[in-house]
């Protein structure tokens, strides 16, 4: 770890005008992932903004019916919310499928969009990682590279991205609110993360100097059939090998309308506009699910270790629309995949 | 006489644990303290050609930046570097020499005023290297295996038995490298005081070990040195050996004279030993009629390139299954990586879960239940030394076990159970170890006042020894157990071995016998002295220490209170130390055993598997703790479960380095990977043995569990995964 000042901001705006004034300068609200990063001498910040103590802790319905969610509330008080068990049911239950209760306890939700990658090269700073060193290569490309991505790679990154809580935001089509040097924007969570293309070092299209105050749920919240489905090596406690998201709006059998977002999968939450569509007025049966999952997947490469995605990812996007159609949503607190 | 052995006593030091009161070896305070932090080497084989520290000492609050280049002396001697359980070799020399011999090597320790000063300063330490080229891959480096010892002696011609036989199973089972991971992190504060004398904290299984190799390694008078470690929080084995960080505590207080503390982190306990890697590959030959013909079993594992390190993977068959040809080997790959050490069950764990799944697979080609098979070829001697055991009752844990677990209710065809969505496999396998004992001293001190104190450099490594040594001392000495406090794990305490090997229960309860009953000896003769006393000339054969007195054994109202003895005596306090040594018998086997049953459910599409229940059958003789030792078990069948299903030190043997050094990435179980586990203790009287009838659970536990899973797993699916772990994408295709 180095050495690094620490300063708190008093406001959003006092948060801003620190970060732009310091290239080096990193936000800190939860911690949960920059100070292990941080003690891996990955990240090397030569300052800290605390931004825990600004009031950003709200979650306020908004005249239109949605739902805005200060950037500060902890994963845990979100996931507990009445208003997001009742409502949003499906981002419940994917933040409680991630991490541990300890750590849920203090990440902030504005901090679950900003943690980085789990790659093991990106940790380890004796190996050669393009999204940590630009430049200096991809060491999972021909290493060990189970756990990577298989959609959306490029040629210089195959890492994926590792929230939960994103995958099920990108289903129910959240909005991220920035506030930066400019002024303040709204940007469709799908379009937060990035793609690795040539600049994998870059996670987000988040701006110099800006920061996220707010996440805005649409108000449509599929709280009838809905499931969250995460396939990983153990029971708890570890990152996603694929997960799905699944919400559908179901007429008797047909299909009215119907989200799908993988996580594990890619650098970003994955969605598929033209796998939703297609599953638009069919009836919710396997073989739809099934089409659906290979639209989802197409174009899907893989590396020498994480070949079995494909077809667990297409099992497990069937098996989670299954579970939202019959309203059997996976449980995060049974020990068992229903 | 025995209120307490038998029982299931709480644990004595329970309550010192969970309050926090009980201090670990990196929790020890000391005036002007200094934290050491170790740089780590990021290579795995050459040299080093030149260290900057000089930016790392300009740091404010660093006192020094030790390397090999400035560094107090240190023995040059292999034999000084040689601790009571090193292998054969040159054992590693922390900050001797200019050399990488692995990928994570201790290359130089910044010792600051606080532990993040000395972190942020080993940032700054610039290291260049001549790199030499390495391997550290045992599959790729297979055919360079080269036969260490052999074990067990040839019988008869086990290839061209095999080879004859009417149904032959051979296949190669792979284990991974797998890390001990204790949760205590592995620290060593070394105390110096104003004297030039050094107390030593350490995390170890063997203080006087460590103290020994201390001694030699930094050239020291006994007396120089101390090494306490009174609680320590796992240890699984990696403790056995002095780990670096106990010579690079030394060498930093011997440098600055002053104390200083080094706390490895998590990553960089993955630099230390590990259980090894090994290819075991396992022949069956039988006749049709399921009796066994040939085995053989061949182990081909990693060590270091330094060290020969090897353990007994093969030949538990010898133990278990009757056949009149089998051949036996290990052999050994040299890498350029750290020497491997003993983890729970070493050699065991691996060797007889390829055993064990090779005969399933036989049973299957045979169309026999696999118990069925097992107690066809069950064998009543040990056959390598053609022993009778002392006693083993591997009969009644497969009864008992299969019992419990419903095994009569199976339907053995592949993937003929169902629960749901989910495929349903029974799996079963045996599990062995040995019976060890070793010599202990034990000193007894009893107070006239009905108080004793029970003392043993032996270490407690979270097994439960303070809680057995307080009930068999408090049965031994007639006493409430509140009665008895029991001191541990210091180097000047009566002698003791490393705690390993599951042979320090068995060892330590003999030495508090032998020590207790210096003190009848010396309470009979004061009690006799006492005019018109009810014991005047009895034998001490026939004296019994009960509800505070001594008395006869046959008639416990002729009875002297301790109190009374020692008052008429004149005498305050008894101190007896005795060393118990085991009369060694060479006419029998030693062993434990068990019979795992495990029950997994697959689910069909996704491959995600668990493990619904483990019952565990043990017949381990007396279990002194019934309490304790069903927590031993539990605690192995886990780790069981971790082993068959997702443990795995993973490396990219381009770097030669661990890709996944921490436990978010190294995954055992956890809470919602483990379900029911039911441990059945099988009457095991043993009067050969040793006097109590004990044998020792430490290793049994683990043993049988990942093959009976991975056996499990094949039932429910009908495929055979023989690389562990048993990972969900292995089923998928």
């Amino acid at each position: 770890m180095n050495n690094f000042q620490y300063a708190r901001a008093t406001d959003v705006a006092d948060a801003i005008r620190l970060l732009a004034a310091d290239p080096g300068a990193k936000l800190i609200a939860g911690g949960t992932n920059l100070i292990d990063l941080m003690k891996e001498n990955v990240e090397r910040p030569t300052r800290l903004i605390d931004i825990s103590r600004l009031p950003l802790r709200k979650v306020e319905e908004t005249p239109d019916g949605s739902l805005r969610i200060g950037a500060l509330v902890p994963n845990s008080d979100l996931a507990y919310h009445p208003l997001i068990e009742q409502r949003y049911p499906l981002l419940a239950s994917a933040i409680l499928a991630g991490a541990s209760a300890q750590l849920r306890n203090m990440a902030s939700v504005g901090g679950n969009l900003m943690q980085r990658t789990r790659c093991a090269y990106f940790y380890d700073t004796a190996t050669p990682c393009n999204k940590r060193h630009p430049g200096s290569g991809c060491s999972a490309m021909d290493g060990l590279n189970r756990n990577h991505a298989i959609l959306g790679t490029s040629a210089a990154c195959i890492a994926t991205n590792p929230s939960d809580m994103s995958v099920a935001l990108a289903a129910l089509d959240a909005l991220v609110h920035i506030a930066g040097p400019s002024g303040e924007r709204t940007i469709a969570l799908t379009d937060f993360h990035r793609l690795p293309g040539d600049k994998p070092h870059v996670d987000t299209n988040l701006g110099t100097g800006e920061i996220i105050t707010a996440i805005e749920l649409p108000p449509r919240g599929f709280a009838q059939n809905y499931s969250y489905l995460k396939i990983r090596d153990r029971m708890s406690y570890a990152f996603a090998l694929v997960s799905v998201a699944a919400a559908l709006e179901l007429e008797g059998n047909a299909i009215g309308g119907a989200r799908v977002a993988l996580g594990g999968v890619a650098h970003k939450p994955w969605r598929s506009l033209e796998a939703e569509a297609a599953l638009r007025g069919q009836a919710a049966t396997p073989d739809h699910f099934s089409h659906a999952a290979d639209l989802l997947l197409q174009g899907a490469t893989t590396r020498s270790h994480n070949g079995f995605k494909v077809e667990l990812a297409r099992r497990a996007i069937v098996r989670t629309l299954t579970q939202a159609a019959n309203a059997t949503p996976q449980s995060q607190a049974h020990k068992k995949i229903a | 006489m025995n209120a307490y052995v038998g029982t299931p006593t709480s644990r004595v030091d329970g309550r010192a644990k969970v309050t926090g009161a009980a201090k670990y070896a990196g929790e020890f305070p000391a005036d002007r303290l200094l934290h050491g932090f170790v740089v780590e080497a990021t290579i795995s084989c050459g040299r080093i050609v030149r260290l900057d520290t000089n930016t790392a000492q300009q740091v404010k609050g660093v006192l020094d930046v030790l390397t090999h280049a400035n560094r107090p002396p240190l023995a040059d001697k292999d034999e000084a570097w040689k601790d009571e359980v090193a292998p054969d070799g040159s054992p590693f020399r922390p900050l001797y020499d200019d050399t990488i011999r692995f990928n994570g090597q201790p290359i130089a320790l910044v010792v600051a005023e606080d532990w993040e000063t000395a972190k942020f300063a080993a940032t700054l330490v610039r290291v260049e290297y001549e790199q030499h080229g390495f391997a550290t891959d045992l599959e790729g480096e297979r055919s360079n295996a080269a036969e260490k010892d052999k074990p067990h002696k040839p019988r008869g011609d086990a290839a061209a038995a095999l080879a004859g036989a009417d149904v032959r199973h051979e296949a190669d089972y792979v284990i991974p490298t797998e890390h001990h991971n204790p949760m205590e992190l592995y620290a060593t504060t070394a105390v110096w005081d104003d004297n030039g004398k050094l107390t030593i904290y350490d995390k170890t299984q063997g203080v006087q070990n460590v103290h020994k190799f201390l001694c030699g390694v930094f050239d020291k008078k006994p007396d120089d040195i101390r090494v306490a470690s009174p609680y320590v929080g796992g240890a699984f084995g990696s403790g056995l050996r002095p780990q670096y960080q106990v010579v690079l505590a030394t060498l930093g207080a011997l440098a600055l004279k002053r104390s200083v503390r080094v706390v490895l982190t998590r990553q960089q306990m993955y630099g230390l030993g590990y259980r090894p890697m090994t290819i075991e590959r396992v022949g069956l030959g039988a006749k049709s009629d399921g009796t066994l013909d040939a085995i053989t079993h061949e182990a081909i594992a990693v060590t270091s390139r330094y060290e020969d390190f090897a353990r007994n993977d093969t030949g538990w068959a010898e133990q278990l299954y009757k056949s009149p040809n089998s051949r036996f080997s290990h052999k050994l790959v040299h890498l350029d990586v750290s020497t491997p050490c003993d983890m729970r069950a070493p050699g065991a764990a691996s060797g007889v879960c390829a055993l064990e799944c090779a005969m399933d697979e036989l049973a299957v080609a045979l169309k026999l239940d696999p118990i069925e098979l097992r107690l066809k070829c069950y064998s009543d001697h040990d056959q390598s030394e053609n022993l009778p055991y002392t006693s083993k009752q591997l009969r009644e844990c497969y009864a008992r076990g299969a019992d419990a677990f419903g095994w009569s209710r199976r339907n053995p065809a592949p993937r003929s159970m169902r629960d749901g969505k989910d495929l349903v496999g029974w799996g079963m396998a045996t599990g062995v170890w040995e019976a060890l004992q070793m010599p202990v001293a034990v000193r007894i001190v009893l107070t006239s006042n009905g108080h004793a104190e029970v003392s043993c450099a032996a270490s407690d490594i979270g097994t439960g020894t303070y809680t057995i040594v307080a009930q068999v001392a408090a049965d031994a000495l007639g006493l409430p157990i509140e009665n008895i406090s029991v001191r541990l794990a210091d180097s000047s305490l009566p002698q003791a071995p490393v705690e390993g090997g599951s042979w320090m229960a068995a060892s330590s309860a003999h030495a508090v016998l032998a020590a207790a009953e210096e003190v009848r000896k010396e309470l009979l003769g004061l009690a006799g002295k006492i005019p018109g006393s009810p014991l005047a000339g009895a034998k001490l054969a026939d004296t019994v220490l009960i509800d505070g007195s001594i008395a006869g054994a046959s008639d416990t109202s002729r009875a002297v209170s301790i109190a009374d003895a020692m008052r008429h005596g004149g005498v305050e306090r008894i101190e007896k130390e005795k060393l118990n040594q085991f009369d060694e018998d060479k006419k029998h086997a030693r062993n434990t055993h068990s019979a795992v049953f495990a029950e997994v459910k697959v689910d069909e599409e996704l491959g995600v598997i668990r493990v619904t229940r483990v019952v565990s059958a043990v017949a381990a003789g007396r279990i002194l703790n019934t309490k304790t030792g069903r927590s031993q078990i539990m605690g192995s069948v886990v780790w069981g479960i971790g082993m068959a299903l997702h443990e795995e030190t993973v490396m990219d043997h381009r770097f030669g380095r661990i890709m996944n050094a921490n436990i978010a990435e190294y995954h055992i179980p956890v809470n919602a990977d483990v379900h029911d586990i039911d441990v059945i203790f099988v009457d095991e009287p043993d009067n050969r043995i040793n006097k109590l009838g004990i044998k020792g659970l430490g290793e049994i536990g683990i043993v049988g569990v990942p093959a009976a899973i991975a056996n499990a797993v094949y039932h429910a699916t009908g495929k055979r995964i023989r690389r562990f772990p048993i990972t969900l994408d292995k089923l998928l295709d």
